[in-house]
């Protein structure tokens, strides 16, 4: 701590970060006053801080993924259940065709189920079902051409991996997808189509404090839901078929997803 | 929400982003926050009460991200985790402004990784040396001098950028 001969590279870079202690900063101060390239050094590096933020502060004000919150606080599930919307509904779906429980499940009756919410959400992505589907220029935003651009889009709008299911082998072909918004949340549809014409949709969408896990059925002028709630995320499978069909497909999910 | 979840929670926008521009890609950038989260609850119970919850998981991430680069520098053609010795530093310009906003995003693109993590962790997310030091598990003389080599690159990067190209040729 003496005169100002032994300022070093380090005391550029802490005085530059603001770090140094006021003593020291004075004696910086009046190297700086002497050194010109030094303090064109200093100068460069605040810049370089403060172009840091200019750039990637934004992101500090964006919600984060709700997926990844509950990473956090939804913890006690998910230790004992597959990791990934897709894997719980493939367990979902095991658990509906493993017999009598999912049988029970399927009246509807399951006190599981958080309610009110729950109705809701099965209104929003038949609705949601019923608009598009009946689209015949736009029925998606991004076709499945762009399938990875899609899947990448919506994971990311809905902060959860996401994948587009392969239902070929049920008839059935991605058309694509698109983002929708429900109340101030995104929720996103994959839209697919058989060679009859015929259009299955499924819709997700983030939930807030929602927890609850189960399976339940619901119809509606001629239209079949599948629909549950996985810890942050509440899924909907959704046909113009009846519900025997309807697990077919399911099935046809669970299979696919099944493999590595 | 117990405290310790809300300490994690309140980091989860710092995480990500430090990690978008270590990585520049927001993508892969949350896939590596939503693997630090899984590893950091795993391990909640090696984390100290009252010690700095931001250093821990940021150590985390450094490690996931560590990790990750090793393995992809085993595959041919891409780039290790080696530093890189040039020197770069060129006769002093003039106090240049520097490049506008995003290219910053390009100008880190061209540092070594060590040197970007450590003008990220001290310079965006205001980490001290020393917990710098902790978290890349490096002596704080190394931290240092990566912070200077670093800064040195990126200050020729970008008054480079700002001088027409023009004047490159001497």
């Amino acid at each position: 701590m003496t005169g100002i001969d032994d300022i070093t590279r380090d005391h550029l870079h802490t005085f530059a970060d603001g770090r140094l202690a006021p003593s020291e900063q004075t004696r910086v101060e009046a190297w700086l006053s002497e050194h010109p390239d030094d303090a064109a050094a200093v100068h460069a590096y605040r810049l370089q801080n403060t172009r840091l933020h200019e750039e990637f502060d934004p992101v500090l004000d964006e919600n984060v993924p709700p997926g990844m919150a509950a990473l956090v606080t939804g913890r006690s599930r998910r230790s004992s259940t597959p990791s990934g919307p897709w894997m719980r509904l493939a367990a979902s779906v095991l658990l509906l065709l493993t017999g009598g429980l999912g049988g029970w499940l399927l009246h509807g009756q399951s006190a599981l189920f958080p309610q009110a919410s729950t109705s809701a959400f099965v209104n929003q992505a038949m609705g949601a079902h019923r608009v598009f589907v009946a689209e015949v220029r736009h029925p998606v935003e991004v076709p499945a051409t762009q399938e990875a651009h899609l899947v990448a889009w919506l994971s990311k709008r809905l902060g959860t991996k996401l994948r587009a299911p392969d239902l070929l082998d049920a008839g059935y072909s991605l058309v694509g997808g698109r983002l929708l918004a429900e109340g101030a949340r995104p929720a996103a549809q994959f839209m697919y189509e058989k060679k009859d014409g015929k259009r299955l949709t499924v819709y997700v969408r983030g939930l807030q404090d929602t927890k609850d896990t189960s399976f339940r059925f619901a119809s509606k002028a001629g239209v079949s839901a599948f629909y549950w709630v996985e810890e942050a995320f509440a899924y909907a499978l959704i046909a113009p078929v009846d519900r025997a069909r309807l697990i077919t497909i399911a099935n046809k999910v669970y299979r696919d997803l099944e493999r590595p | 929400m117990d405290d310790i979840h809300r300490l994690i929670v309140e980091q989860i926008p710092h995480l990500r982003r430090y990690s978008g521009a270590l990585l520049r890609d927001r993508e892969k950038a949350d896939d590596l926050v939503q693997d630090c989260l899984t590893r950091a609850m795993d391990r909640l119970h090696l984390w100290t009460p009252g010690t700095n919850m931001r250093a821990w998981l940021f150590t985390i991430l450094h490690n996931l991200h560590v990790n990750a680069a090793r393995r992809l520098s085993r595959q041919p053609g891409q780039v290790g985790l080696d530093e890189t010795h040039e020197d770069l530093r060129s006769a002093p310009p003039e106090q240049g402004a520097g490049l506008a906003l995003r290219d910053m995003d390009r100008a880190l693109g061209k540092l070594p990784d060590d040197q970007r993590q450590v003008i990220l962790l001290i310079g965006l997310e205001d980490l001290s040396y020393a917990d710098a030091a902790d978290v890349l598990d490096v002596p704080i003389g190394t931290v240092m001098s990566r912070l200077n080599r670093g800064r040195e690159k990126l200050r020729e990067i970008m008054e480079n950028e700002d001088t027409p190209t023009i004047r490159r040729v001497k």
